[in-house]
């Protein structure tokens, strides 16, 4: 399987196997124009299977998001086809637009336009609340 | 302190501060009469709750100040579709400080994030009720002149209860504190307060039957068992009588136990209990007023 290698762009590496569709879904990447290639269940040395995303174009990405789906990748940043910058991440503290509360006794249920807002309440478990009702985060994803 | 939204948001030498001033309050209302002179309270009330909304209005009055709000949401701009931030950025004009009840959770937070002023949580649905829990913490330090090394029973609804998790809260964070919860096996507390427990290692103990544990209690906090938070009628009337306080069983509990509840009551403290001298809810609504008055003067920054 070959996939050209991107001069400027981003790699999302070390995704756990079978996460890669929902990065692709939560990151909004259908919207680019650029290429975008998903790769699942390539071989890893560390992780035994692993998926993959490369993105043709240096983007603003929501760090924040990935981290809360999979705090476990590495991005790597490249431009004029050399690796500028890696980045492991940090499990975000808090994530906005990127869990939906499904209380429907939450005021964010019958308020539409509020953002929809998380706080990590429990590092351990990696236990996200609502910061209006509290309930825990169900759903992985806004869907 | 900016805002009340969560009891955790004070910190116990905060609570301290507030029940100073509360019995500092109690020892010279004439003192208090005029603090508030000029300054408006309004008291946003979408889902009706007299007896809170009264109590904040009669806090704001004792201090001299004035009112304004509604008591419904049939009576607010909510019913033409204006937004909570909306509305707490246009009542931040007219109005010096907020109380909001809500039947939605989380919408007195979204209050506060919008308005000038400061915003007090008068309970959003089943959710929060801070202004309950300090007027339930005056009320234990009055009657046993500590929140420390205390035997608290709780009786009733505790998985639905959010006066009970509140006070739970607010009092697992004194020492020497143990907590004996008492309710049938529908409506023990939720998990996730079972493990918060557990986590900070506060000493409780679970159990089905309240006359066998009330010779430990120092106080008993009895609740309603609410039928809107039934979806089955037959569940409700099933639960509702399971644990009804009376004198008679009063009888093995402590001569200096105090009884305590939320109010309103509907039969789960016998009347015949309202003569005895351990029965402590109706001070508990006095010493509601009366937290309320310290916690306007705290927000409003008036010494
Ligand atoms: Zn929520």
């Amino acid at each position: 399987m070959i996939i050209n290698p991107i001069s400027n762009g981003i790699v999302i590496d070390h995704i756990t196997a079978g996460k890669g569709m929902t990065l692709y879904t939560l990151l909004n990447l259908a919207q680019l124009d650029c290429s975008v290639a998903i790769i699942k269940n390539a071989d890893s040395v560390k992780m035994g299977k692993k998926d993959i995303i490369k993105i043709d174009r240096v983007i603003d990405l929501n760090f924040d998001a990935v981290a809360y789906i999979d705090p476990d990748v590495t991005i790597n940043i490249i431009r004029d086809g050399q690796l500028v910058k890696r980045k492991h991440l940090d499990i975000p503290e808090r994530v906005e637009g990127v869990i939906r509360c499904t209380n429907p006794r939450c005021i964010t249920s019958t308020e539409q336009e509020l953002p929809h807002i998380f706080k990590l309440t429990d590092r351990e478990k990696r236990i996200y609340r609502c910061i209006y009702c509290e309930s825990k985060a169900k759903s992985k994803t806004l869907d | 302190m900016k805002h009340l939204i969560d009891i955790l948001d004070l910190s116990t030498e905060q609570i301290d501060g507030l029940i100073a001033t509360a019995n500092d309050i109690i020892a010279h209302p004439e003192q208090y009469r005029e603090k508030c002179h000029g300054k408006k309270l309004a008291t946003l009330f979408y889902e009706p709750s007299t007896r809170t909304r009264l109590s904040f209005e009669a806090a704001m009055y004792e201090l001299g100040g004035q009112v304004l709000g509604f008591s419904e949401a049939q009576s607010s701009s909510a019913s033409k579709g204006e937004s909570v931030a909306d509305t707490a950025r246009i009542i931040s004009c007219y109005a010096d400080i907020i109380a909001m009840r809500h039947y939605k959770e989380g919408a007195p937070l979204v209050a506060s994030l919008h308005a000038t002023v400061p915003v007090i949580n008068a309970g959003d649905g089943g959710h929060n009720h801070p202004t309950q829990t300090l007027a339930d913490l005056l009320t234990i330090q009055k009657e046993k002149g500590r929140l420390h090394d205390l035997v608290i029973g709780f009786c009733g609804d505790l998985k639905f209860g959010r006066t009970v998790h509140s006070l739970l809260n607010a009092m697992s964070r004194y020492e020497n504190v143990r907590f004996v919860l008492i309710s049938p096996e529908e409506l023990r507390i939720p998990e996730y307060l079972r493990q918060e427990l557990e986590k900070n290692g506060i000493s409780f103990r679970e159990t089905q039957n309240l006359e066998e544990s009330l010779p430990e209690l120092d106080i008993l906090y009895m609740t309603r068992v609410q039928q809107e938070r039934f979806f089955n009628e037959a569940d409700y009337i099933r639960l509702r009588d399971s644990y009804i306080l009376t004198s008679d069983k009063l009888k093995n509990a402590r001569a200096d136990l105090s009884i305590l509840h939320p109010l309103p009551r509907v039969n789960e403290i016998s009347v015949q209990v309202d003569s005895d001298p351990r029965a402590c809810y109706f001070k508990q609504a006095l010493y509601g007023k009366f937290i309320r008055m310290a916690l306007i003067l705290c927000l409003l920054d008036i010494q």
